[in-house]
């Protein structure tokens, strides 16, 4: 198995990744990534002729397939509170309330 | 005697709207029937609490996670209640289905079988289940499913037991519409909603021994589906027989104002279609979809696995029986791209996994850490180290090493560009101009049966590799469907696959219906999962 995820690579990426991870995931982790990536490096026994372009979609979208989009209208949801007491902490106002937000001050 | 729980969807719509049983003996009927082989919901254990032995105190398929019995019995009333009016209560009536926990479905929890969705409940319904329900089917609840979709055996879901094989308790369902193919198969509910990103739900269905459609990709709108990679993701029908997918698939298709990937070409008439056979449609098999074929990480050398005896003897058998029937079965097709189907998705599907998930964050819905924090950041780590499980955690951490910057060439683009070339390999082979002119690819859905709960589990490569020989279509966009094709030496249920040019649903589902009236008579065709009795 190669090591190209190394433990410093594989802190940032679960640093911006956003993740808090215990000592046993980041074991289970970083290894099956490695894993993964044997896999992956297979793509480079596979000739691409010269100009291949990239498929982002299997299917292509030629016009006369697409609706055409709608109108950018707001629609108002007929239930606010509803929606509103699926979030986690609220104010009597009706905000979204978090934590504080790391900041720092500029000189 | 037939009990009304055993019906198909044609045969339940058939029955209700002509007023010789009711929506609600119908609903009842298979609710009972599912308190009986059900056992144990999933749900979010207790740390400490063993899934096993949950499972051996409560034994059934564990299909459901949200069973909404009451709501289904006021669907099936407001659908006696339009018969009764004079009203058509449309082609669906009283056909009970279940939806994968994948989907929105306003007013139930919508769970992804994750912890960090497991409290929320969905403000609005997902397009395909709407459109069902809009058609008089009743919806009973929703089932279970590998987290996020990421898996191939459904133990991956926060909600545990997970979903077991009806053919064999100790055995999984496939993934990731486990759920959706299990309580297909133990008859709890005639048809399912599932998806497949790579092949999950044809995979499940062939474990099952049910009929699963994927319809070519923009055929049915992703409104409502928890996305995992938006460039693949597709809806479809799990049902017991072809011309339920038919019915099924002729409701969900279509245009939708909410979804500009969903196409504007009209649906045909999929149910007539069915009965226009096979004769003159030309079948290919490739010998690439007869092996597993990938590089040894150890010595870099290509190495090359046959499938299965059994699985192979299951897929010709079904070619000689259309060819009996008057298709013609053109050997030898090159697929030579197959077997860069799983490294490239490996790619491709992670850094779209990576993107949709970063929106889980605990501010608006959904989990958040119950611990202090100091910051809005450490928040948000601790919530998604707490909801998430490792699948989606893998697939983040993939998804965002591929595609930054300094990578992006060598892993996301160049994958793109593999894409390509699998989609290449289809085109050729359906090109009216080529050398091959098919109609249709034959090829078996998965590499072996159904394996053993625990056997695969935690090595997510050989996870991956489950799909290989469904994930091609899902780089294509075109359509596949898996379908019943006998049982092995152990009891396990066989199948066989096929691809279609894109839009071309109606050529599956001819093909899977041709054969299926073919063996109707057949042995096999009388078995039933021991533990539906």
């Amino acid at each position: 198995m190669s090591e190209e995820i190394t433990p410093e690579l594989f802190a940032r990426l679960v640093e911006l990744a956003a993740l808090e991870l215990t000592p046993e995931e980041a074991e289970y982790l970083r290894r099956e990534l490695n894993r993964q990536l044997d896999a992956i490096h297979q793509l480079e026994a596979t000739p691409i002729p010269e100009g291949t372009p990239i498929t982002s979609h299997g299917v292509p979208y030629p016009r006369e397939r697409r609706a055409p989009l709608r109108d950018d209208r707001w629609q108002p949801y007929p239930n606010r509170d509803a929606l509103l007491a699926q979030a986690p902490e609220t104010d009597p106002e009706g905000y979204v309330v978090v934590p504080d937000i790391p900041h720092e001050t500029l000189e | 005697m037939t009990e009304l729980w055993q019906l198909s969807a044609l045969d339940i719509a058939r029955l209700v709207r002509r007023g010789e049983v009711s929506a609600r003996e119908v609903t009842q009927a298979v609710l009972d029937h599912i308190a009986r082989v059900d056992g144990a919901p999933g749900r979010l254990l207790e740390p400490g609490q063993d899934p096993a032995a949950v499972h051996a105190a409560e034994p059934g398929v564990h299909a459901f996670i949200t069973l909404t019995a009451d709501r289904a019995l006021a669907q099936a009333d407001a659908v006696d209640a339009a018969l009764a009016r004079g009203e058509d209560p449309g082609p669906l009536a009283g056909v009970p289905f279940t939806v994968k926990d994948i989907f929105t479905v306003e007013g139930t929890p919508s769970t992804a079988g994750s912890r960090i969705l497991a409290n929320f409940v969905a403000p609005y319904t997902a397009t395909a289940v709407a459109r069902l329900e809009q058609a008089g089917a009743v919806m009973l609840g929703k089932v279970n499913l590998d987290e996020f979709t990421f898996g191939s055996s459904n133990e991956s879901s926060a909600f545990q037991p997970s979903p077991r094989n009806p053919w064999d308790l100790n055995r999984v369902p496939g993934g990731s519409s486990g759920g959706s193919a299990a309580a297909v198969a133990a008859y709890e509910g005639a048809l399912s909603v599932g998806t497949d990103t790579a092949g999950s739900i044809r995979q499940p269905a062939a474990f099952c021994g049910v009929v699963g459609l994927k319809p070519t990709y923009g055929r049915v709108s992703r409104y409502g589906l928890i996305a995992f990679a938006s460039s693949m993701d597709t809806p479809g029908p799990l049902t017991r027989t072809a011309a339920d997918a038919a019915l099924a698939l002729q409701i969900m298709a279509g245009a939708d104002p909410h979804d500009a990937t969903a196409v504007t070409l009209p649906v045909p008439d999929y149910l007539a279609e069915l009965e226009k056979g096979v004769r003159g449609l030309r079948i290919g098999l490739s010998p690439d979809y007869f092996r597993i074929t990938r590089v040894d990480p150890a010595t870099g050398e290509w190495h090359t696995e046959e499938v299965r005896p059994e699985i192979r003897a299951a897929v010709e058998a079904v070619a000689q029986a259309l060819a009996d029937l008057g298709a013609e079965i053109v050997p030898d097709v090159p697929m030579p791209h197959t077997r860069d189907a799983i490294p490239a998705y490996f790619v491709i599907s992670r850094v779209e996994a990576a993107s949709n998930l970063h929106r889980y964050d605990g501010v608006k819905y959904g989990y958040r850490t119950p611990d202090p924090v100091a910051d809005l950041r450490e928040m948000y780590r601790k919530t998604r180290g707490q909801g998430f499980g490792l699948q989606p955690k893998l697939r983040i951490l993939m998804g965002m090493y591929v595609s930054a910057a300094q990578y992006s060439e060598r892993y996301y683009e160049r994958a793109l560009r593999v894409r390509t070339l699998i989609r290449r390999d289809f085109e050729a082979i359906f090109d009216p101009q080529g050398p091959y002119r098919l109609d249709a690819l034959l090829a078996p859905p998965t590499p072996t049966p159904a394996f053993p709960v625990g056997a695969v589990y935690g090595d997510s490569v050989l996870m991956q590799y489950a799909d290989q020989l469904t994930v091609a279509a899902n780089h294509a966009g075109v359509p596949a469907i898996a379908i019943p094709a006998g049982f092995d030496g152990q009891g396990l249920p066989l199948a066989a696959q096929f691809f279609a040019p894109e839009f071309r649903e109606d050529i599956l589902l001819r093909l899977a219906h041709a054969f299926e009236q073919a063996t109707a008579d057949a042995a096999w065709r009388a078995r039933r999962p021991g533990i539906v009795g």
